[in-house]
């Protein structure tokens, strides 16, 4: 089961690192997603929760990511082009990206009692 | 004791007799009476005392008599608590209602009730709540009228929201000159029930023992009456330290067995039909279910008629692995709703909009055209203008002010009297729809569970199933609010039980928590219970006294700290404010005044320095189980426990 669950998690990163651009950062995008507050709603590795919808693992297009920030519905507030640059965001969602996923939860003996 | 020597006085007899007694006494030794009474009359009291005052003092008379007080009032005022059945008294001690303590211990053997020691009345009024909530029934709480109702006046309020019934003793001293010197004018007021009169259902200021047997009484059966709320009575200190007068009887006026009030029988009939007709209907519920009848009628009813649920979970009301359990894709079932019917819902409004918009707030409706919408709510029996827990007015078709738990029998019969063959028919293709997508909701709600499974710190995903493992043989009740842990709890756990909830803090004061999940651990020890607690960081800090009540009086609760280090729903207030303002915040920004940390608490330490056994802090996922374990073993034994947990913010 625990080389099952590696050979899941290298795939799928490998498969996201094939979806992120080049000239992303993910190192900075993490940084980026602290320092800007992503993390208080969304969690530290995008999962969500109450008060945010989870992000990662598989995030949604980077695109689709930006339009949402720069014009968010609900209760999310406003991230506008002052408050993050359009590069920022790139970096937050090659950092989104790069999350791994965990196994399925069918897999995992306490999601399943 | 020779009977001869002793003469039964009212308090302010005994006082007037004592300070007579005195000075003759003295006045036969050193001076005449009348001028050692001018002396006295005329010093200011915050000088020494003078050589004849204190000779006055000092020396014993052979003919003083010996003043006592044989039957006190408060032993009238314990019989009668005896009556009302509390088990409980949880108070901070006080002066104004000393007589009341003296007698508990003395002429009620600290028994029924028994004294619960608490370091602040918030803790003492939020612990009466959360008792409230597993026994059914208040707990009796005593507090200075002035300085403690000022304490347990945040906790009274929450209790009025989250309408609970609590029991309050304020005391008192109405006659100005009974007063003892400063404090005592300090600790009195014309009127102490004006500072919760806002938010209690009925206070009453009684004159005499027979006033308050009788205003106990009643005030006993307004709190147990729907909407349940609580309730206070000054307990002047006279009337309890001084004589029950000789004619006094001492009898305890007769508690009523009380009936709920229920439905309308036409406005009941017209909702059965309602609801048989509908194609779509749900019934949405926030504290329904009273007691644990009011959680199996509510089962009874959607199984009848294959109604979804969706439980706004102020209770336990309805079981969160039910097939008709639409908790975790409300939207999805308000959506197609034709009837919504709501039960003990204190936001009706709330139910069927989403209030968006960026700065001023644009409500969007969730239903579809020609919906009906029927209530049936005890709030609608009692309101009060001050504070707007009555949140915004909805348009509903029928709203039936009502207890919803009297209600449903009448409701059941009605629906049981229409059903025809073919509806039968409709109403189990129905049923199975709803199943199959309750089942998948878990599904959905188990692989977002999943997301951030190994973290550091924990994710509250993992921290709620971990201890869900290890609870789930146990005969547990869960004493806290999980809202704060984004609920995980009630999305993964297995509620059946009405005591295996008992929803958050009514007025979502915060202080709530910590002692409200030790109010519903001491209800749930006679009944050898697992009582654990999901606890807030900052919560604890409001009132985190209640760890040495908790070993003081071995309540067993195992806490799991929730500790994300900050008053972080305040650090999203101000992030949301901040990109209002078009200037966002950085994030070391943003924790100017909503941290807990720099230095970091450590609550093991904390707990450990009262008495509690702890560990911690874990930040490491793989650590809990262990942890867990251990916290268990202890708490089976019959002591609280506390395990620090590094989380992640929700």
């Amino acid at each position: 089961m625990i080389r099952n669950y590696f050979v899941v998690v290298l795939l799928a990163a490998s498969s996201l690192a094939a979806q992120t651009p080049a000239s992303a950062n993910a190192e900075n995008g993490k940084r980026q997603f602290v320092k800007l507050g992503c993390y208080t709603c969304h969690g530290y590795q995008g999962q969500g929760g109450s008060a945010g919808a989870k992000l990662a693992p598989h995030p949604i297009a980077d695109t689709a990511l930006s339009a949402y920030v720069r014009h968010p519905a609900g209760s999310m507030p406003p991230f506008t082009k002052k408050v993050v640059s359009d590069q920022d965001l790139k970096d937050i969602h090659a950092f989104l990206a790069s999350v791994p996923a965990p196994p399925p939860a069918k897999d995992i003996p306490l999601l399943n009692q | 004791m020779a009977k001869s020597k002793t003469t039964p006085l009212a308090r302010r007899g005994f006082l007037k007799g004592a300070a007579a007694g005195a000075a003759a006494g003295a006045a036969s030794l050193v001076a005449p009476p009348a001028a050692k009474a001018q002396e006295a009359a005329t010093r200011p009291n915050t000088l020494p005392p003078s050589a004849a005052q204190r000779t006055a003092e000092n020396v014993v008379s052979a003919a003083a008599e010996i003043q006592i007080v044989e039957r006190p009032g408060a032993d009238y005022m314990v019989d009668v608590f005896k009556s009302l059945g509390f088990e409980y008294l949880f108070a901070t001690p006080g002066s104004s209602f000393r007589g009341i303590h003296e007698s508990v211990i003395n002429h009620g053997g600290n028994s029924n009730p028994e004294f619960i020691t608490f370091t602040h009345e918030e803790c003492s009024a939020a612990a009466a709540n959360g008792y409230a909530k597993i026994e059914g029934k208040p707990a009796l709480v005593c507090a200075h009228g002035t300085v403690g109702i000022q304490h347990a006046a945040m906790a009274i309020y929450n209790a009025y929201c989250d309408q609970a019934p609590l029991f309050i003793i304020a005391g008192n001293i109405s006659d100005a000159a009974e007063r003892r010197g400063r404090v005592e004018w300090l600790h009195s007021a014309q009127d102490v029930a004006a500072t919760v009169r806002d938010y209690t259902k009925w206070d009453d200021n009684p004159a005499s023992l027979t006033h308050f047997g009788e205003s106990s009484v009643r005030a006993y059966q307004i709190a147990m009456t729907a909407p349940m709320m609580p309730v206070l009575l000054s307990a002047d200190g006279v009337l309890q330290e001084g004589e029950a007068p000789k004619e006094f009887d001492w009898r305890i006026p007769k508690l009523p067995r009380i009936s709920q009030p229920s439905g309308d029988s036409a406005a009941v009939a017209e909702l059965a039909q309602m609801l048989v007709a509908a194609e779509n209907p749900v019934i949405v519920t926030s504290r329904s279910a009273r007691t644990p009848a009011g959680l199996k009628l509510l089962v009874e009813l959607a199984e009848l008629t294959g109604c979804g649920v969706i439980d706004q979970q102020r209770r336990m009301n309805f079981p969160t692995r039910h097939p008709l359990n639409q908790t975790q894709r409300s939207r999805g079932a308000i959506a197609s709703a034709d009837l919504i019917v709501g039960l003990e819902v204190y936001d009706f409004f709330g139910v069927v909009h989403a209030l968006g918009g960026q700065v001023n707030v644009v409500p969007r409706s969730l239903i579809k055209p020609g919906t009906k919408l029927v209530s049936i709510s005890s709030s609608d029996l009692f309101y009060k203008s001050n504070y707007q827990n009555f949140q915004r007015y909805e348009d509903v078709d029928l709203s039936i002010a009502a207890d919803a738990e009297a209600t449903l029998p009448a409701l059941i019969e009605a629906v049981k009297r229409l059903l025809t063959d073919d509806r039968k028919q409709a109403i189990q293709t129905r049923a199975a729809k709803l199943a199959q997508a309750s089942h998948q909701s878990l599904e959905q709600t188990r692989t977002a569970a999943s997301y951030a499974w190994d973290a550091s710190p924990v994710s509250t995903a993992r921290l709620s199933a971990e201890l869900w493992n290890q609870i789930k043989n146990e005969d547990w009740s869960l004493v806290s609010d999980p809202f704060w842990v984004s609920n995980w709890p009630l999305r993964l756990w297995d509620f059946t039980k009405h005591y295996q909830f008992i929803g958050g803090a009514g007025g979502e004061g915060v202080g709530y928590l910590a002692p409200a999940a030790l109010g519903a651990a001491i209800a749930n020890k006679k009944h050898g219970r697992l009582s654990v607690s999901i606890q807030s960081d900052g919560d604890l800090m409001m009132a985190n006294g209640v760890l040495w009540t908790a070993a003081h009086h071995r309540v067993p609760l195992l806490t799991v700290m929730h500790n994300n280090r900050a008053y972080h729903q305040e650090i999203m207030q101000l992030q949301r404010v901040a990109n209002q303002h078009n200037r966002g915040v950085d994030i070391d920004k943003c924790k100017i005044g909503t941290e807990i940390a720099n230095p970091n608490i450590d609550y093991t330490m904390l707990a450990k320095s009262m008495g509690v056994q702890a560990e911690g802090p874990i930040s490491d996922p793989k650590d809990l189980s262990a942890a867990l374990r251990r916290g268990i073993q202890v708490v089976k034994g019959g002591d609280p426990y506390l395990i620090d947990v590094i989380t992640q913010p929700r």
